[in-house]
């Protein structure tokens, strides 16, 4: 079975250098046969799925009707349609402005702001904050949507009513700002939690020794935090850049509408491919997507290894 | 050398100036609570609806204080499709569970013992993977793949769908788990004659408990509220799961029944809840990796 030859622990330890690490006798064979179902799994369900993107994406598959029983290769027709259609470029700069605006600087700035208010308060607030924040994080998407869908309300909504607005229909007449904040209010307790252990592993000498000299606390924040985490504010920007690029949950709160107004790109996927039945065109749009998640997240791992390297 | 008038100046100077900074202080401290004050606020606000709505006798979609009553779970209680969801959503976490525990620790097993050439780079390779092909992007082939092999609108697919994506960061969170095993146990027992695997299930399943258990509450909580997978996948109501059928209870249903949604958004919600806080407590920030979309 194994293809190591079975070598006594005892005798192992003896030699010293050479103590095994396959303890249990597992040997190759076995070892690959444990990671076997795994690995199929992911390969049939996660890695097949992105490479027959590929495929689909230069068919003219539909939901229905011929082209679902009989497809036929289009070659590259569903990526110059994709890319000479406004739609798609409407999608792709509402997909920007939502990903800088409620991930980049909404969710890393308020979860920076919240993670180093905390550290001051008294730890009965702290707790308080702390799990809001959370539970709105924690909540189902489904859940949270309608919360903000009642609270949004056009005749009953609980804003209307604190603002005295009545009337004001704020998904229609603001429906961006409206899914930015939502993401927000979602996803914020992602950087809290990051940055409070980041803005922790500060080394408090640095801290004192920077009041000692007369630093301002904006003085402190710029020369002896920021320098300090850098790394975290790396990573905290690309999960979120690659998380709310890729986010379904506006479609719970405004479904693209009005009119297009929030499509965001996985919304537009969505309405292209499945709704609308052109799986082809669909496919095509989301090999771009997977693209710009690829270059994200090589982006990362590239800045994480030269950040490792002294 | 400083003469006695000027340092009279110094002094008169410092004296505004530690006024000024006390002002500035005070004024800074201020700010610094009405910020903290409106961030709790900011949460807060949607939040309250789902404390107070569920126990109130006529909801409405502003935040009141409610008449109390628990009739509106008694009325969940006798909805048939509500309490199907819920059921659903059960089956859809489990089997996940089962799924990943059962496969990610085999995997991880044996790439914690055994020197598997190119290890690491498989590792980052599959988790480098199961974020950029997130379920949003993938929905077209993952659509198509289940109307093919017959899996469409099966709890089964659902379930082998997001086992998928969520295997490559379980592998990775319980290699670390095993690595920090100790191999005497494993040395002991198979110099007593126990074959492989009955030291994986008698001694290494034991002991990787709380990483194992630590999994399976991620899972949990990952499966539970997803909603693009079992919606895109699941066409019949009969099979969707809560986070699905909450959607349909507001947006299909005419006119949308407060009582209703307002039990139901609680009593899915809280399970996770909890869970999330007490594994929160335990574990700590590293929880906090893997994907939420």
């Amino acid at each position: 079975m194994s293809t190591a030859p079975p070598v006594a622990p005892d005798t192992a330890r003896v030699r010293g250098n050479r103590r095994p690490t396959d303890v249990a006798g597992l040997g190759r064979l076995r070892a690959g046969a444990f990671m076997a179902p795994a690995l199929a799994l992911i390969g049939v369900f996660l890695i097949f799925p992105a490479v027959w993107t590929i495929y689909l994406g230069m068919t003219d598959y539909r939901l229905t009707g011929v082209a679902a029983a009989d497809p036929q290769i289009v070659g590259l027709d569903n990526y110059t349609g994709a890319l000479g259609d406004p739609e798609f470029w409407r999608s792709l700069q509402l997909t920007l402005v939502f990903v800088f605006l409620s991930g980049v600087l909404g969710q890393t700035l308020l979860g920076f702001a919240i993670a180093w208010s905390l550290r001051h308060l008294r730890p009965l607030v702290k707790t308080v904050i702390e799990t809001l924040v959370l539970i709105a994080w924690v909540v189902p998407t489904s859940v949270g949507a309608f919360l903000w869908l009642a609270l949004l309300d056009r005749r009953s909504g609980t804003l209307n009513a604190l603002l005295d607005s009545p009337g004001t229909a704020w998904l229609i007449e603001y429906p961006m700002v409206s899914i930015i904040v939502f993401n927000i209010w979602v996803g914020t307790a992602f950087s809290m939690l990051l940055f409070s252990s980041a803005l922790g592993s500060v080394p408090p000498s640095q801290m004192e020794s920077s009041r000692m000299a007369g630093a301002t606390a904006w003085q402190q924040l710029r020369d002896v935090v920021i320098p300090n985490i850098r790394g975290h504010i790396l990573t905290n920007t690309l999960l979120i850049t690659l998380w709310t690029f890729n986010t379904f949950t506006p479609y719970l709160l405004t479904a693209g509408g009005p009119n297009g107004a929030t499509e965001i790109l996985p919304v537009y996927i969505y309405r292209t491919a499945i709704p609308g039945g052109q799986l082809g065109v669909g496919a095509a749009i989301s090999l771009i997507m997977l693209f710009i998640n690829l270059v994200i997240a090589l982006g990362y791992m590239r800045l994480a290894r030269e950040r490792r390297r002294p | 050398m400083t003469t006695p008038a000027t340092s009279t100046l110094d002094a008169a100077t410092s004296s505004r100036e530690r006024s000024r900074r006390t002002v500035r202080k005070f004024v800074g401290r201020v700010l610094f609570v009405v910020g903290i004050t409106l961030v709790g606020f900011f949460f807060a606000l949607p939040l309250l609806w789902l404390v107070t709505a569920p126990f109130d006798a006529n909801p409405t979609l502003t935040v009141s204080w409610p008449e109390w009553t628990l009739d509106n779970f008694a009325l969940l209680a006798e909805n048939r499709y509500a309490l199907r969801s819920i059921g659903n959503s059960l089956v859809l976490g489990l089997g996940s569970i089962a799924v990943v525990v059962t496969l990610g620790s085999l995997a991880a097993y044996a790439l914690s013992r055994v020197k598997i050439p190119g290890r690491d780079g498989l590792l980052y390779g599959l988790l480098l993977l199961s974020s950029v092909v997130t379920g949003t992007a993938a929905m077209v082939p993952l659509f198509q793949l289940m109307v093919q092999v017959g899996l469409i609108n099966t709890q089964t697919g659902v379930i082998l769908a997001l086992s998928g994506g969520l295997l490559p960061t379980v592998v990775f969170i319980l290699k670390d788990f095993m690595d920090s095993i100790p191999k005497s146990y494993e040395e002991s027992a198979r110099l007593y004659g126990a074959r492989p695997h009955q030291i994986l299930l008698h001694v290494v399943a034991p002991i990787a408990r709380p990483g194992l258990s630590f999994v399976a509450v991620w899972t949990l909580v990952q499966v539970w509220g997803n909603f693009l997978l079992p919606y895109i996948l699941l066409r019949s109501p009969e099979a969707q799961p809560a986070a699905v059928i909450m959607y349909t209870f507001y947006t299909e249903s005419g006119q949308a029944n407060l009582n209703l949604i307002s039990a139901f958004s609680l009593v899915f919600s809280l399970p996770v809840v909890l869970l999330y806080f007490f594994v929160n407590r335990r574990y700590g920030f590293r929880f906090h990796g893997g994907i939420k979309s």
